[in-house]
């Protein structure tokens, strides 16, 4: 109720905000000088958007409180057994327990630790890489096949050779993140580049930029969009890639409670690995979605 | 048009490239190669004097863009040159401005970062913001220096695409249809502030046009593309020497002539 009650309550300040803004804009059209006037804001603003986000987050909500209480009735209406399927409430002690002993907070550590590492390292070799596939048609024609058909081979394929390179530590679970968070940026910057707007880049040669320059300026902005989502199925692949890791070889982390929660038989701490991914993953898509908001605002 | 224009004599700003003058010799283009090759200039020849205005007129697609673009640098003739003065032109040239059919305007810039991005090499931060806000001013522009592209009318951001050519102290302006996406008011408008600016930064002038009133308004001399018949691709057809000075009066009866003489050299009634 109370967040209705705020939702309600910035709804009318923006009301007043606009209408306070409107005769300033209207008096920027008026001035003399000006060959017509400047086409006004399309019915945007950020207070606007924020206020819709307030009303959007109950929304977002209401699913999964359904499927909360869909679970808790089929817990405990004895439609599966517990081993099968433990009540919430069993899953949320699950979490107390490992909690108090440290060993939630290490897990959810080093998951993230090992996402981030492999994300930011894949996701910048992904912008070199597609940068330089993108601009340059020698680079492409060099570069374009191998890459292709190393994206082609499935993720998991390169488990055993990284095993055996890198042995059962950090390395090879990065380096596996990596190869994860590597591609999806790889090929939208790429693609991307090629597809700056020609006349842009032609006007900006006119103006003498070229080499770096005209990069900086003109061809990265321009690609900004794009480079982010990029990155976002980047980080999802992030994730995919972190539990395949965990699950074939690790001592910790969230895939390793996954799977050692399956040898000893506890589906709640199971579900809880489930939920904590879900959660986790849910937050750092989230904040590069505000990054990517921002982006696109500053840049298209 | 109200733009309030810094009563300074012509050509006495400070760090100020002359205008130039430039020469076109026997330039031809040729697209493709082999049977599926076409020719778009044919043996163009002329000489356009330091500070002139010269409007080149033609019907659409008869190469009056690539002959901008090769003054610019921005295209290679296939055969003869671009001389501007004493130098042909090779490869983007930094003496020349290009004025776009479209604002081309970076879209995340400020409208003042992107007459910035004309400064030339070189320029000091401190010449280049004061050149920058002189220029805004110059194109009536100095209220809206922190918007974006998006956030102005079109007729204002040729305004910027303008001032930005300018920003470069060119010694040779080429506009490519400059103003042929505006609306007819702003048009003039605009053809009005082309002339107090090139009152106050005198640099030689190369307008592409399709339009015969804006060129003949605008220019001291109007050379007509067209066929004449001779070989494929279009050639010089017709050089005008446009009779009084500016600003010249739109009504007047002698233009109104010439106007329907040179609309009969495009293929068109002036009925």
């Amino acid at each position: 109720m109370s967040s209705q009650g705020d939702s309600s309550a910035t709804g009318s300040s923006v009301a007043d905000g606009r209408a306070a803004a409107a005769p300033a804009t209207a008096a920027d059209a008026a001035q003399p000088g000006a060959g017509t006037a400047p086409a006004p804001a399309p019915g945007w603003s950020p207070a606007g958007v924020r206020s819709r986000n307030w009303a959007r987050l109950p929304l977002g909500l209401i699913i999964p409180a359904a499927l909360l209480a869909a679970w808790q009735l089929a817990s405990s209406g004895g439609l599966f057994t517990v081993v099968q399927l433990p009540p919430p409430a069993m899953v949320l002690s699950a979490a107390g327990e490992l909690l108090e002993r440290g060993e939630l907070g290490t897990h959810i550590a080093i998951s993230t630790q090992r996402v981030l590492i492999g994300f930011l390292v894949g996701a910048a070799l992904g912008l070199i890489l597609g940068a330089t596939v993108g601009l340059s048609k020698l680079a492409d024609a060099l570069l374009a096949p191998t890459i292709g058909a190393l994206r082609a081979v499935p993720s998991l394929a390169w488990v055993p050779l990284l095993i055996l390179w890198m042995k059962i530590g950090e390395d090879s679970k990065v380096t596996l993140i990596i190869i994860g968070a590597f591609f999806p940026v790889f090929t939208t910057v790429s693609l991307a580049l090629r597809h700056v707007d020609r006349n842009l880049v032609e006007a900006a040669r006119a103006f003498g930029l070229k080499g770096v320059r005209l990069l900086t300026t003109v061809q990265l902005p321009a690609v900004v969009p794009a480079v982010f989502s990029g990155l976002r199925l980047a980080l999802a692949q992030a994730w995919l890639f972190l539990v395949a890791a965990e699950l074939i070889a690790s001592s910790m982390g969230l895939g390793f409670l996954l799977i050692d929660s399956q040898n000893n038989g506890r589906t709640d701490r199971l579900l809880l690995a489930i939920v904590m991914l879900a959660v986790i993953g849910k937050i750092t898509d989230a904040l590069l979605g505000l990054a990517e908001k921002w982006a696109v605002k500053r840049w298209a | 048009m109200t733009t309030v224009l810094p009563s300074r004599p012509a050509g006495t700003a400070p760090g100020h490239a002359a205008a130039l003058p430039l020469s076109f010799r026997g330039l031809q283009r040729s697209f493709g190669a082999g049977a599926t090759a076409h020719t778009v200039l044919r043996d163009v020849t002329f000489d356009v004097a330091a500070g002139e205005v010269l409007a080149i007129l033609g019907p659409s697609g008869c190469g009056k863009s690539t002959l901008l673009r090769a003054a610019a640098g921005l295209d290679s003739p296939s055969a003869g040159s671009v001389v501007i003065e004493d130098t042909a032109v090779q490869g983007i040239d930094a003496r020349c401005a290009f004025a776009f059919q479209e604002p081309r305007l970076l879209p995340w810039h400020t409208l003042q970062a992107n007459i910035a991005i004309g400064l030339p090499a070189g320029c000091s931060a401190k010449e280049g913001k004061a050149k920058v806000a002189r220029l805004l001013e110059l194109v009536g522009l100095e209220n809206f220096a922190k918007h974006r592209p998006r956030e102005v009318s079109g007729g204002m951001a040729q305004r910027a695409s303008l001032a930005r050519a300018l920003a470069r102290n060119p010694g040779v302006l080429l506009l490519d249809e400059p103003f042929g996406a505006l609306d007819a008011l702003t048009r003039i408008r605009m053809q009005d502030l082309l002339l107090d600016v090139h009152r106050v930064e005198p640099a030689t002038v190369l307008l592409v046009t399709h339009d015969v009133d804006e060129a003949l308004q605008l220019a001291d001399r109007i050379i007509v593309l067209g066929n004449d018949g001779g070989g494929p691709g279009a050639t010089i057809v017709r050089t005008v020497e446009v009779p009084g000075s500016r600003p010249r009066d739109r009504a007047s009866a002698e233009l109104a002539h010439l106007r329907g003489s040179l609309l009969q050299t495009l293929g068109v009634d002036a009925h």
